[in-house]
């Protein structure tokens, strides 16, 4: 009965599209064969990127110790990561240590998340698992890189044999500890980001292609209704889209701060 | 959602399709490419910029208040120096005053002296004129009472009193008795 409603043509001849994976494999359109190949999400990234480089390179183009209204946004941005993330976490030394790191990760994520809401961009740019994976692989390594120079010694031998465990313990111990800390985290974090954005926009597209399918393509009177519906449905969560956006991107880089709070703490 | 599910499984009986979780290598090199760029720039532009603003803003409001309180110490250093001045010149005043008073009073006594003595002399001076005047006009009063005493009796007697110096020693009997009589009167 699903096959036959997916490959329903009505009179009119609208079909009902049900969004698929390869939605986020369009046609190459740039350098096709090599490795700088684009397709339009690879562009929505760099447009993205183009747009938080200027918007930031603006906002702090001319700097005045009272803030003027988008120095003030621009401010306030910065400091949500500078101070409720990486000054909470790792402190105020550490916290400017990484902050660069932290930085770049809130803002590119939260960037290339809200794509999925804008208009003409439709698809998040991050909803390919190239970002995610490669800023949680950024993530992994900080905090690798942050234990090991702290605590040249003693930071994977605490990591895998947690002090004050009765030896025999570390038979059960030390495997889950290695799986939690150096496979779960970065595919965690991966995975979370990769699929919120591709849930996310399944999402919109199986409601607006609905909407448009029930509008056009069923017409009546329980075309309209069911239509008005998954329109009303749509642009909920078009809105609880702008959420997950921001919420992801605050949820990758608190998690790296956490991380790198816990490579820095151990103390033994 | 259970639709779009289906007919992603339903599409991969049909179509070969891409698993989500393995990555193109183009995907991998447009991720590396955006995060370096970004990093870079919040690295070295906007965090920099930043710091910098926030460091102004620190120096301003510490400053201000270092400002504030150099201002209020000169403030208060400037009072005291201004009640000590106030102090000086009150007890110099009353210094002042008392000595004033002092020397006024020494004037006054010794303005008062030299009234007192000034009077003194003067009236020392007006009782020696008038005893001389007195003296002076007994004098001329005796000897011409005398006189006309002595003609008065000479006219009288007919005979005149030759004897100057006899007559004159009547005379000043004559006149003691006078003043004998005025005295026990």
């Amino acid at each position: 009965m699903l096959n036959g409603l997916s490959s329903l043509v009505l009179t009119a001849g609208v079909e009902f599209h049900a969004p698929s994976i390869s939605e986020f494999f369009p046609d190459i359109v740039l350098f096709e064969g090599t490795p700088f190949a684009m397709n339009r999400i690879m562009i929505i990234r760099m447009i993205m990127v183009i747009a938080l480089v200027l918007i930031f390179w603006l906002g702090t183009r001319k700097m005045s110790v009272v803030p003027g209204r988008f120095q003030s946004l621009i401010e306030m941005g910065l400091d949500l990561v500078r101070v409720n993330i990486a000054e909470d976490l790792l402190g105020k030394k550490d916290g400017r240590r990484f902050l660069p790191i932290l930085t770049t990760i809130f803002f590119l994520v939260l960037f290339l998340n809200i794509t999925g809401i804008v208009p003409g961009f439709n698809i998040a740019g991050s909803s390919v698992i190239g970002i995610p994976l490669v800023l949680a692989v950024v993530s992994y390594l900080t905090f690798i890189y942050a234990g090991l120079k702290k605590h040249p010694g003693a930071f994977l031998r605490n990591a895998l044999f947690p002090p004050g465990v009765p030896k025999a313990f570390y038979i059960v111990v030390t495997p889950i500890e290695l799986l939690s800390t150096f496979v779960l985290r970065p595919v965690t974090l991966t995975l979370r980001l990769l699929m919120n954005m591709i849930v996310g926009h399944l999402l919109l597209v199986l409601l607006f292609s609905a909407t448009h399918f029930f509008f056009l393509g069923f017409g009546q009177w329980f075309g309209y209704v069911f239509g008005a519906g998954t329109l009303a449905f749509g642009v909920a969560f078009s809105l609880f889209e702008i959420l997950v956006a921001v919420l992801q991107a605050y949820v990758f880089t608190l998690l790296t701060a956490v991380y790198l709070q816990l490579a820095l703490a151990e103390e033994h | 959602m259970q639709h779009a599910l289906l007919r992603v499984l339903a599409a991969t009986e049909t179509e070969p399709v891409k698993n989500p979780l393995i990555p193109e290598i183009y995907d991998i090199v447009w991720s590396i490419v955006p995060f370096a760029i970004v990093l870079f720039f919040f690295w070295r532009v906007i965090l920099p910029r930043m710091q910098e603003t926030l460091d102004a803003r620190a120096e301003k409001i510490e400053g201000g208040i270092a400002q504030a309180e150099s201002a209020q110490k000169e403030a208060a250093e400037a009072l005291e120096k201004y009640n000590v001045l106030l102090a000086e010149a009150r007890t110099e005043a009353s210094e002042i005053k008392d000595k004033a008073r002092g020397e006024g009073a020494i004037i006054l006594a010794e303005l008062k002296d030299q009234a007192s003595a000034d009077a003194a002399a003067i009236v020392a001076k007006a009782h020696q004129q008038i005893e001389a005047e007195r003296l002076a006009a007994i004098q001329s009063l005796r000897s011409e009472v005398g006189q006309l005493a002595l003609d008065l009796a000479g006219r009288v007697i007919g005979d005149q009193v030759k004897d100057s110096k006899a007559s004159s020693a009547i005379v000043d009997r004559f006149l003691a008795d006078i003043e004998k009589n005025e005295k026990s009167k």
